[in-house]
C-alpha cells in the first residue's frame, strides 16, 4: 500500500524528538494566543511567523500547522466562553456552545468540540493522505490558462463566503492583486510602483499587510468600541465530561459533521467557515429526539457538528495548497509565504521534490490534533485565566509583537513604517465595512496570476478565448460563474444575508 | 441627489480613485499587446476593473435604499494616533533615523516607549502598571528574541553598546 509507505515516511520525519517539540510548542503557543480575545487565525500565525524563520523548513511548517490548529482551538475555546468568535468558523459554535456554559454545561460543551473536532482531524488527515497523489497528478497536467482559471475559481469561491457585500469584497480581490504587483516585474526587470524606494523593488511584505491590517487595524478597531461587559464562565466549569446522552448525541453529529466538513474543505475558497455554517443548518434540520434540548439553547449537537466540520474542513482545505500551490482562504495565503520564505515553492512539485517536507507535514498534522486534545482538555484551566486578562495589558504587547515581527523579517526598519501605514488602511477599511480578507488572498495570488495569463496568452498568441476553448479551464470557469450566479439568486441572496447577521 | 450609503459610497470612491491610479501608473510602463505582454498590462487591466467595479459600488450607494444611512460613525483618533504612534516611536527608537541624525536606542528603549505611548490610546492609564507591563514585555522580549530565537537586533542604545 503506497498509502502507507508514505505515511510512514510521514510519521518517520514527524515523530522526531525536534519536530514533536516544534509540534508542541506551536499549538501551545497558537491555543495561547487564539484564546486571547480580539486576534484571529491570520493575526496569530502572522505575529508567530517570525519565530520560526530560523528552523529548518520542515520544522517550520510543521510548527506553523500547529499554530494554526491550535488558533482554531482556542477560538472556539472563547466562543464557549466568552460568546465571542475568536475566529469566523466558530461563529455557530457560539449560538448554542454559550448557553450550554449559561447552564453551567461548560464542560462537556469545551469536550464535545475538543473530541469532535480530534476525530474530524484524524478523517481530515487520511483524507488528505489518500487524496493527495492523485489530485498531484491532475496538476501536472494543468497548463498556464487552467492554473488561470483555478485561481479564478478560488478567488470566486473565497469571495462568496465573505460576509457582506459581495462587490465589495470583490473590489477588495482585486485591490489585493495589485499591490501584490508591486515590485519588479520577473520578466522585464522593471520596478512596477515603487516610487524609487529601494525597499518596495522587492514587492510589499506580506508579513507587514497581513500584522498591519489584521493587527493593528483590529486593535484600534476595538479599543474605539466601548467595553461591553463580558460575562466569563471561568469558575462553573467543571464535569469536563459529556454525560452517557451526550455522547449517544454527539456521535452521528461529529460522524456528519466530518463527512460534510471534508467535502467542503476541498472545494477552492470553502474550507472550514463554510462547512460549519453547513453542518450547523444540517443538525437544525435533523428531527430533535425526545428530551433534547432545542437549538439556539444549549444542544450539544449544535457545538460537536460544526466544531468537528471545521476542523474536518481545515485539515481538507490543505489538498488545494499542497496539491495545487493555490491558498484557499487568508490562512492559507499566510502559509504560502511562509513556504516561499523558506524557499519552497508551493504545488504539485513539493510532493516529489520535497517528500519528507509533504508527508512529515500531513503526519504531524494528525500529531497536532492528538496533542490539542492532550493540552487543551487538562489545561483548561489555564486557557481560562488567559480570558479574564484585561485587553489594555494585551494591545501594548500585541503592538509590540508585530512591531518586532516585521523588523525582523528583514532587519529593517522600513518595513516597521510600513506595518504602521497598513495599520491606518486597516482602519479605514474596517470604518468603512470592507473586509480585508480576501484582499490578502489576492496580494498572494497577484504574481501567480500575472505570470500565468502571460504564459497562456504568448502560447495562444494573444489569443483570450484560449481559457474557454481548453475543457478543464472552461469547466473551472463554468464552475465560478455558476458559484456568482447562485450567490446572486435572490432567495439564496437573502438566506446568505441572513447567515451571517446574528441568529 | 441624496447618498443612501454612506460606506458604500465612501468605499466605492475610494476604489475607483486607487483603481485610476494603479491604471494610470501602469500606462508609464510598457503595456505592450496580449500575446507580449509588457509590465503595464496586467495592472492596467486590474486597474480599469478595479475603477469600474468602484463605480458601480458607487452608483447603488446612491441609489439602493438602506435602513439607517449606513453611517462611517465618529473616527477613533485617539487609539488610531497613539497605536500608530507607538508603532513609529518603536521604529525611531530601534534603528534611529541616519538621515536625521537620530542615533538608535535600541531595543529595550524601544520596548518601554512602544508600551506607554501605546497604552495612551486606551481608556484608562495607569503609569505603574504600565511601567510593570514594560518591563515584563523588555525582558521577555530579550529572552524570547535575542536569547532563544537569536534575531539579530541593536539591544542597547549605539553610543553605549558601541
Amino acid at each position: 500500500m503506497e498509502l502507507f509507505n508514505n505515511l510512514a515516511l510521514g510519521f518517520g520525519v514527524a515523530f522526531t524528538f525536534q519536530n514533536l517539540i516544534y509540534c508542541f510548542v506551536g499549538c501551545l503557543l497558537g491555543t495561547l494566543i487564539g484564546v486571547l480575545p480580539g486576534i484571529g487565525p491570520v493575526a496569530t500565525i502572522a505575529m508567530l511567523l517570525p519565530a520560526t524563520y530560523a528552523l529548518p523548513p520542515v520544522a517550520a511548517l510543521i510548527m506553523l500547522a500547529g499554530i494554526y490548529y491550535g488558533a482554531q482551538y482556542g477560538g472556539s475555546t472563547t466562543a464557549i466562553l466568552v460568546n465571542l468568535p475568536g475566529e469566523s468558523s466558530s461563529v455557530v459554535t457560539v449560538i448554542d456552545g454559550y448557553q450550554m456554559a449559561r447552564k453551567g454545561r461548560a464542560g462537556p460543551a469545551l469536550a464535545a468540540a475538543g473530541l469532535g473536532s480530534f476525530f474530524a482531524g484524524c478523517v481530515g488527515t487520511l483524507i488528505l493522505a489518500a487524496f493527495a497523489p492523485p489530485l498531484t497528478e491532475v496538476a501536472f497536467k494543468f497548463g498556464p490558462a487552467e492554473y488561470f482559471s483555478l485561481m479564478v475559481l478560488g478567488l470566486i469561491g473565497a469571495v462568496v463566503l465573505a460576509s457582506g457585500s459581495l462587490l465589495k469584497a470583490v473590489a477588495m480581490i482585486v485591490l489585493g492583486l495589485l499591490m501584490g504587483l508591486v515590485g519588479t516585474d520577473v520578466n522585464s526587470g522593471v520596478a512596477r510602483f515603487s516610487f524609487d524606494i529601494p525597499e518596495l523593488t522587492d514587492g510589499i511584505g506580506f508579513v507587514t499587510i497581513a500584522m498591519g491590517v489584521f493587527g493593528y487595524g483590529e486593535i484600534i478597531a476595538n479599543l474605539s468600541r466601548p467595553d461591553d461587559e463580558r460575562e466569563v464562565f471561568t469558575a462553573k466549569v467543571e464535569g469536563l465530561f459529556p454525560t452517557k446522552d451526550d455522547f449517544k448525541r454527539m456521535i452521528p453529529a461529529v460522524l456528519r459533521g466530518t463527512a460534510l466538513g471534508s467535502a467542503l474543505g476541498i472545494l477552492p475558497g470553502g474550507g472550514a467557515l463554510l462547512a460549519a455554517f453547513a453542518a450547523y443548518t444540517l443538525e437544525k434540520k435533523t428531527k430533535l429526539q425526545p428530551g433534547e434540548v432545542p437549538f439556539g439553547q444549549g444542544n450539544i449537537r449544535g457545538v460537536a457538528s460544526p466544531e468537528a466540520a471545521n476542523n474536518a474542513g481545515a485539515q481538507t482545505s490543505f489538498i488545494p495548497l499542497l496539491t495545487l500551490g493555490i491558498p484557499p482562504n487568508a490562512v492559507m495565503a499566510l502559509m504560502v509565504g511562509a513556504m516561499t520564505i523558506h524557499n519552497i515553492q508551493p504545488g504539485p512539485q513539493v510532493m516529489t521534490s520535497n517528500p519528507e517536507l509533504f508527508w512529515g507535514l500531513i503526519a504531524s498534522m494528525w500529531i497536532g490534533n492528538a496533542m490539542l486534545i492532550i493540552l487543551n482538555l487538562p489545561l483548561i484551566g489555564i486557557w481560562i485565566k488567559l480570558l479574564t486578562v484585561p485587553y489594555r495589558w494585551l494591545y501594548p504587547s500585541i503592538v509590540l509583537f508585530c512591531a518586532v515581527g516585521v523588523y525582523s523579517t528583514n532587519n529593517n526598519t522600513f518595513d516597521i513604517w510600513m506595518v504602521g501605514a497598513f495599520g491606518l488602511i486597516g482602519y479605514i477599511f474596517y470604518k468603512l465595512g470592507t473586509e480585508p480578507a480576501p484582499l490578502l488572498l489576492g496580494f498572494i495570488l497577484g504574481p501567480m496570476m500575472e505570470e500565468n495569463l502571460r504564459r497562456a496568452l504568448l502560447l495562444s498568441r494573444g489569443d483570450w478565448s484560449v481559457f474557454v476553448t481548453r475543457p478543464l479551464s472552461a469547466g473551472l470557469l463554468a464552475a465560478a460563474a455558476l458559484l456568482l450566479i447562485i450567490v446572486l439568486l435572490p432567495s439564496v441572496k437573502n438566506k446568505r444575508e441572513e447567515a451571517f447577521v446574528e441568529d | 441627489m441624496k447618498i443612501k450609503s454612506n460606506k458604500d459610497f465612501a468605499s466605492g470612491l475610494m476604489f475607483m480613485g486607487v483603481g485610476i491610479a494603479f491604471a494610470w501608473g501602469a500606462t508609464t510602463y510598457n503595456v505592450g499587446t496580449g500575446a507580449r505582454m509588457g509590465p503595464g498590462y496586467f495592472p492596467l487591466l486590474l486597474g480599469i476593473l478595479l475603477a469600474l467595479i468602484g463605480s458601480v459600488i458607487t452608483f447603488k450607494a446612491l441609489t439602493v435604499e438602506t435602513a439607517d444611512g449606513d453611517k462611517i460613525g465618529k473616527w477613533a483618533w485617539k487609539p488610531l494616533f497613539f497605536i500608530l504612534a507607538a508603532n513609529f516611536a518603536f521604529g525611531i527608537l530601534l534603528g534611529g533615523l541616519p538621515s536625521m541624525g537620530i542615533p538608535a536606542m535600541g531595543l529595550i528603549v524601544g520596548i518601554y516607549a512602544l508600551t506607554f505611548i501605546s497604552s495612551l490610546a486606551g481608556n484608562e492609564f495607569n503609569a505603574k502598571g504600565v511601567f510593570v507591563l514594560a518591563t515584563v514585555l523588555a525582558i521577555g522580549s530579550y529572552v524570547a528574541f535575542v536569547w532563544a530565537l537569536k534575531l539579530q537586533f541593536p539591544v542597547w542604545p549605539s553610543f553605549i553598546a558601541g
